[in-house]
Formats: C-alpha cells, sequence, structure tokens
C-alpha cells in the first residue's frame, strides 16, 4: 500500500515538474484547452439564467376564455359551471364586463378613451387555470374549451412559453453538441502534448526500462500529466466563465431594469463547475492514455 | 547463478553475434568476458539482463529461462541485476544523487530510507560530496562511478559491466576497477565485458574469451 502510494507520489511530482519545465508550452495549452472548455461552459451558463429568468417572470399559465357580448346571465353562470366541472380545470376565476370596464378606466392614457365609448365594449370572462400547465395540455385544453356554447374566444397564454421551451431546447442541444466538438478537441490536445513529452522524456523511458521499471510505473507520469493539464485548463475554462458573467452582470442588470425584471446574472453553479472540472481531468486523463497506448509500444 | 547452453544470437541480415556459447558462472563468482571489438562481449550482457533474447539456446539467471521470459515479467529480473552499461545512461537533467535514486523510485522505496541508500552507494563510489552536481559537470570517470552507484543501489547479488573502464586514463580506470574488485570481495557476482583484464587482475577473475562469437576459451 505504502509503495503504492509512495509511487502515485512520485509519479504525480514528476508530471508536476515537467508541466513547470516547459512554462510557456504548458500555459499556451491551458490556454487552448481553457477557451475551447470556455465556450460550451458559457453557453452552459447563459442557459441556467436564462431558465432562472424565465422561472421567475412566468407566473402559473392561464387560459382565458371569453363570453359572446350577447351572452345572457343565466348562460354565463351555465358556462361557469361546466367550467367548474370540466376535466383538466384546476381553478376558475369570473371577471364580469364591469368590472373590466372599470379596470381600463383607471389605467393610465385609455381612461378618457374608454369614458368617451356608447357602451361597454368587453365581454364577461373566465380565467381558467389548468391542472396541467404543459404546453401541449393546456393547447388541447383550449381547444376544447372553445367548443363550448357562448364562448366567443379562447386566449391560450402559453405561446410566448412554448416558444421560449423551444429556444430553450434548441440552446441546451447546442451547448451539448457544442461541448462534444471540444471535448474531443481536448483529447486531441492531450493526445498531441503527451506525444511531445513521450518523445522528449524517450532517453528517462529507456532508462528506466533499463533499470527494471514496469509499463505502469512509465506509463503514469504520463496519465498525471494529461490529468493535471486537462484540470488546469478546466480551471482556466471557470475563470473565463467567471469574468464574462462578471463582465456581463452590469449591461444585463441594466437591460433587465428596463423591462421591469430585478436580474443579476450570475456565474457557473457549484454542480456546473464540479461537472466542468471532473469532465476537464477525466477527458485530459483518456487523451494521455490512448497517447501512451499509442507511443509506448514497443518503446 | 547463469548458464549459457548453446546460446546463439543472430542479428538480421545474418549477422551472428554469438554461435554456440555455453557456460556457466556460480554466485559469488568474478567473470570477465574478453575479447576483440565485435566479438559478442555486449551480446552476452544484454542476454543476460534480458535487453536482447538469444535466437537459440537457453538462457538461465537464477534457474529463470530468461529468454522466454514474459515481458511483464522482465522489470522485476532487472531490479535484482545492477547494469552499467557501455554509455552510461545518466539522467542529465537530474543531479548525481536523484540519478541514484531513480531506480529506488522505480522499486517503491519510501523517500527517506532511499535517500540513505542513495547516499550510501554514492560515498562507496567516493561521489558523496558531488550528489547535487548535474552529470555534465562531471568527468568520465566520475560518470561511470555515478552509474555504478546507480546500478548497487538496489543491492543486486549480481553486477554486470560493459567496458565499464573504456574511454578512462589508466589512474582513473584503475579507481573503477577496484570499485569493482570491492564488490565482489563482498561476496556480489561480478561479470564484467572488457578488453582490459590486467586491470582486474588482482580479483583472481575467471576468463570467458570470445572470438568472433564463439567461446575461444
Amino acid at each position: 500500500m505504502s509503495v503504492w502510494l509512495n509511487q502515485h507520489r512520485d509519479a504525480l511530482g514528476s508530471a508536476l515538474r515537467r508541466l513547470m519545465s516547459a512554462p510557456l508550452n504548458t500555459t499556451l495549452s491551458l490556454l487552448a484547452i481553457g477557451i475551447a472548455l470556455a465556450l460550451p461552459a458559457c453557453g452552459q451558463m447563459l442557459m441556467s439564467n436564462v431558465l432562472q429568468l424565465a422561472r421567475t417572470t412566468t407566473s402559473s399559465p392561464q387560459i382565458s376564455v371569453f363570453m359572446k357580448l350577447d351572452a345572457d346571465h343565466n348562460a354565463v353562470s351555465r358556462t361557469e359551471d361546466q367550467l367548474k366541472k370540466y376535466p383538466g380545470v384546476n381553478s376558475v376565476k369570473f371577471t364580469t364586463s364591469e368590472q373590466t370596464l372599470m379596470r381600463m378606466k383607471t389605467s393610465e392614457g385609455l381612461g378618457d378613451v374608454i369614458a368617451a365609448l356608447q357602451k361597454n365594449p368587453f365581454p364577461d370572462a373566465f380565467v381558467v387555470t389548468p391542472d396541467d400547465d404543459r404546453p401541449d395540455a393546456m393547447e388541447g385544453l383550449a381547444n376544447a374549451l372553445r367548443r363550448l356554447p357562448s364562448v366567443e374566444h379562447v386566449q391560450l397564454d402559453s405561446a410566448w412559453a412554448k416558444r421560449l421551451e423551444a429556444l430553450l431546447r434548441l440552446g441546451r442541444t447546442g451547448v451539448n453538441l457544442l461541448a462534444t466538438f471540444l471535448g474531443v478537441g481536448l483529447v486531441a490536445i492531450t493526445f498531441n502534448t503527451i506525444r511531445l513529452q513521450v518523445l522528449t522524456h524517450q532517453a528517462e523511458v529507456e532508462i528506466s526500462r533499463l533499470l527494471g521499471a514496469t509499463d505502469r510505473f512509465i506509463a503514469r507520469p504520463f496519465y498525471y500529466f494529461g490529468l493535471l493539464q486537462g484540470l488546469s485548463g478546466g480551471l482556466v475554462a471557470w475563470l473565463i466563465v467567471f469574468v464574462a458573467a462578471a463582465t456581463l452582470r452590469g449591461p444585463v442588470g441594466e437591460l433587465a431594469n428596463l423591462y421591469g425584471v430585478g436580474f443579476g446574472l450570475v456565474s457557473l453553479g457549484t454542480s456546473d463547475t464540479l461537472l466542468l472540472l471532473g469532465l476537464a481531468a477525466l477527458l485530459g486523463w483518456v487523451g494521455a492514455a490512448l497517447s501512451v497506448r499509442q507511443h509506448m509500444r514497443g518503446a | 547463478m547463469i548458464r549459457f547452453d548453446h546460446v546463439a544470437k543472430r542479428y538480421p541480415p545474418g549477422l551472428d553475434a554469438l554461435a554456440n556459447v555455453s557456460f556457466e558462472v556460480n554466485a559469488g563468482e568474478m567473470v570477465l568476458i574478453e575479447g576483440h571489438s565485435g566479438a559478442g562481449k555486449s551480446t552476452v550482457l544484454k542476454l543476460i539482463a534480458a535487453i536482447e533474447r538469444p535466437t537459440a539456446g537457453t538462457v538461465l539467471v537464477n534457474n529463470q529461462n530468461v529468454g522466454a521470459m514474459k515481458r511483464a515479467a522482465i522489470p522485476y529480473l532487472r531490479r535484482n541485476l545492477g547494469l552499467v552499461l557501455q554509455d552510461q545512461k545518466l539522467l542529465f537533467d537530474r543531479n548525481a544523487l536523484e540519478n541514484v535514486l531513480l531506480p529506488l523510485s522505480i522499486a517503491g522505496f519510501r523517500s527517506r530510507e532511499a535517500g540513505t541508500r542513495a547516499r550510501a552507494a554514492l560515498d562507496k563510489v567516493g561521489l558523496l560530496a558531488r550528489e547535487k552536481a548535474m552529470p555534465v559537470s562531471l568527468s568520465g570517470g566520475e560518470q561511470q562511478r555515478l552509474a555504478i552507484a546507480r546500478a548497487v543501489v538496489n543491492r543486486p547479488k549480481l553486477l554486470l559491466a560493459d567496458e565499464p573502464t573504456a574511454h578512462l586514463d589508466p589512474g582513473t580506470a584503475r579507481d573503477v576497477a577496484k570499485i569493482f574488485l570491492e564488490f565482489h570481495q563482498v561476496g556480489i557476482t561480478v561479470l564484467i565485458a572488457t578488453y582490459d583484464d590486467a586491470l582486474f587482475s588482482a580479483g583472481n577473475a575467471r576468463r570467458i574469451v570470445l572470438d568472433h562469437g564463439r567461446l575461444a576459451a
């Protein structure tokens, strides 16, 4: 056990020394990896912010049901009963045409216009909150409600939510695609740096073999090299995202204020950060393992 | 300890480095392998260390058939023998002490014990005062002695050396030869490929003479 630990500590130390011994190369590799990983990481950061924004600004989705203007009191109460019993309907709120008129009169800029009207142009209306607020379910419910007698128009508030969801899905796919490509890129970068490392340390590899080193002993520092390089690249990516978020926070906050939304851009959360660093380290290790297998055979 | 049984080694395209060589070396012996340049001296040592494999015949080291050994087993064979090759194969980016520490690190020794052992090995070859020196700053004789220190730091029972006194001036060569004689005196089996047998005459060494890959005497 202690032999095993010692050997891993030695390999880690050796990998660190190799990284330090060529500071310029190391810096450039870390920048390449960091920028490559920063792209999907930034995407992920923006995605989770948009999600957060969507969650805070969307009130629970509703369906507005407007009665025909000529619907009488009986028709209205009949419709109310039907709505309340309708499967998939959670609650129903009734607004009379007079209430709507009063509200419109007090609203800024519209008061004069409304006052000039001869008669009340507003219909009686119901606001329906569905049990299931997924867009598909809401669409189905709205279509069913349209067929009720005395109903003039059914307005679904989920159209924009649907667009947002489609956009988010597109964004998520884009981020995943980017992450996949650049993950492969990271493996390729590591593969190549390890190839150079193997060439640089050919003498050491040969001498170690003569002195009784196992293949695993010789490969170990290269594995750690790949792992450390990937992990450090991940840290660079995290820093880039952090700086980007800090830079964008001011302008985004102002924009949100103009729309009357209180919103602050946040950088990557803990789980996203751990995922980024873990993946970066893992891909570095994989690149190193592939490279070592390729370049040390028979050496 | 070592047994060559009708060993042949042919390098492509058809150069016979060794042909039908049989001999035995007992534990604790000191054996000089002599012969002209290209007689096959180095090949004998390389076969023992499994750096090369025989084309025919068997090479036994401690009753293990080295020629047929699995690749994965070779490292453990090499840890039990000290190897001083013609070019010393020192690591030029590490100082003297670090060079001697390498075999211990390969064998997985703890760092404190390893340091003590490495310094003892350096002391034995008279290089303790230069443990921090980089190999480039060492003279030819010192580099040779450093290679010896690295070969013996694992306390092997068997020490192989290929032309350890080549390219050294007579005085330095005598010093290096004396180190090998000392190891022989404490019971280590020593095999030296050399053309300068007079240097080792004090050790009462047995001679194996090769001529164009065949045993001459």
